[in-house]
């Protein structure tokens, strides 16, 4: 598989299907893995740092999961591609600096990868569509005791799995799950909801990665603590409090429909027709209105749009994205026109 | 040395951030330490934990002068602070102790409960797991100087390795 390969397909967790999908984008998770006595990246010399590689990419190669992955080698990337990756939800920003001996293995569909030399030795990531952090762990699981039978891995009974950061130390895994909660945004509840997650040690924070505001009304919840709990009971713990979450996006979303049904099947279509109409369209006013288009997927507000194909633009409007299919350095004006353009023909309009 | 965020006035706040997963130091002026802080706590709910490190950073300083490092990264414990990362997974051994209160205040316990490497199947982890923290107490019991109840301990570990074996 080439980079340019991934430009036609986007990753598997966007299908828009499984459980509470009309809620929840996505589930996924990540390990932390280091291998024992040798320096954590940010100790590691150049030499070190490849070696980690070399030993990383023979474990993986004998795996099962790993039968149709590529391994891309960061430093050989320029800054589109390596944005593209970013914006895919497949690496970090952290991963596109200091890019020696760093590498991203990325399987068939997207579903599963592996930062290589990140923070960590390696950041194991499995993504799934919907609400589906129990199926989730199964596949990370059983990836990660595949590798432990080929890599001597830090650990230790006291304290688990041993990371550069102690935030991460014990079982070295985030849980987390994507929601799109625009009707707890209309009736001004979500900053209500929000706290309430922060004070039962959950973080939350928007679609488009660290230090952005939420944007599309989609908020990211996942665990804070790692140690002196079970990864099953963790899981479980955000699996609670997601439930909850998602029943008072339910309520509100019934409440907007009976309250005030003509308002919102009037924001509902507007968006979807300036997005069908628009020349010229920046990355904000597309998140905000392909938000409302979403909501009224799942309202069956309307009825005809694949749930999959506006997934599939909040990924494939971002700049390096839209760079990518153009293939070529665009403008931040031209990137406004391609990207009208992109959606469009992905919502058939005029 | 000035403000990160403001960049005119004298930076008197130093916080260490925690943004997605990342720790960093942040020299901040009164006045936009306590903007932010009110931010994070709205975004985060982090300030208990911030709370948490600095007042980790200032009990270490107190009570140690002497230059800790890792025999096999060679980190200091003082760049530890400085950074918030460790070197490599014998950082943890060599800075055990800190590492214990600090770990305590991050995640609210210092005890790891989940999966182990291999397939070391689960009652016989627990059991490990006890036996590693009452060794840990004997430790703690012999560094105290209190060596009847070391012993005690030591007789208690031996009575459950054997239970093992048999
Ligand atoms: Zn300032
Ligand atoms: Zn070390």
């Amino acid at each position: 598989m080439r980079l340019d390969d991934l430009i036609y397909h986007t990753g598997e967790w966007l299908r828009g299907t499984g459980p509470h999908s009309n809620i929840v984008m996505s589930s996924r998770i990540r390990l932390a893995r280091n291998l024992a006595q040798k320096p954590f990246p940010n100790r590691a010399t150049k030499k070190g740092s490849i070696s980690i590689l070399e030993t990383v990419e023979e474990a993986v190669s004998g795996i099962d999961y790993f039968k149709k992955s590529t391994t891309f080698k960061i430093h050989e990337m320029d800054n589109i591609d390596k944005q593209f990756l970013i914006e895919r939800h497949l690496m970090s920003h952290e991963h596109s600096m200091n890019t020696e001996g760093k590498a991203l293995i990325v399987s068939d569909e997207e579903i599963l990868s592996v930062m290589v030399n990140e923070e960590d030795h390696m950041r194991i990531q499995v993504m799934q569509s919907g609400l589906n952090l129990n199926e989730t762990w199964k596949i990370i699981n059983s990836i990660d005791d595949a590798l432990s039978k080929r890599l001597d891995f830090a650990y230790s009974p006291r304290w688990g799995y041993l990371t550069a950061c102690p935030t991460n130390t014990g079982t070295a895994m985030r849980g987390s799950v994507m929601l799109h909660l625009p009707a707890l945004v209309m009736t001004k509840q979500i900053n209500k909801v929000l706290s309430a997650i922060a004070k039962l040690s959950f973080a939350s924070r928007g679609f488009y990665g660290e230090g952005t505001q939420a944007q599309g009304n989609f908020y990211q919840i996942s665990n804070q603590v790692s140690l002196g709990h079970s990864e099953e009971e963790i899981l479980q713990n955000i699996n609670g409090l997601l439930k909850q979450v998602i029943e008072q996006e339910i309520q509100a979303r019934q409440a907007l429909m009976v309250q005030n049904k003509p308002m919102l099947e009037d924001k509902i279509f507007r968006s979807l027709g300036v997005l069908k109409s628009a020349y010229i369209i920046s990355s904000q006013e597309t998140v905000e209105l392909l938000s409302m288009v979403r909501m009224g997927i799942d309202l069956d507000v309307l009825k005809d749009l694949d749930r999959r194909v506006v997934n599939e633009l909040f990924i494939t409007i971002q700049p390096a994205h839209l760079q990518k299919i153009e293939g070529k350095k665009l403008s931040a004006s031209a990137r406004d026109t391609k990207r009208a353009s992109l959606i469009r023909e992905k919502l058939g309009g005029v | 040395m000035q403000c990160d965020i403001c960049g005119k006035k004298k930076a008197t706040v130093h916080l260490t951030e925690i943004v997605d997963e990342q720790m960093s130091e942040m020299h901040l002026c009164e006045e936009c330490a306590r903007t932010k802080s009110v931010q994070m706590e709205q975004q985060f709910g982090l300030s208990d934990l911030l709370a948490g490190l600095a007042d980790f950073g200032k009990q270490v300083k107190d009570k140690e002068q002497t230059t800790l490092a890792c025999a096999n990264c060679k980190l200091d414990y003082e760049e530890f602070k400085k950074m918030g990362r460790l070197g490599c997974s014998e950082c943890y051994t060599e800075f055990e102790s800190h590492l214990a209160n600090l770990l305590k205040k991050i995640h609210g316990s210092n005890r790891h409960l989940g999966k182990a490497p291999g397939s070391i199947p689960v009652a016989h982890k627990k059991e490990i797991e006890t036996i590693n923290d009452i060794k840990h107490e004997m430790q703690e019991s012999i560094a105290r100087e209190d060596f009847e109840k070391a012993a005690e301990l030591r007789d208690k570990i031996r009575g459950m390795e054997q239970e093992d074996k048999s």
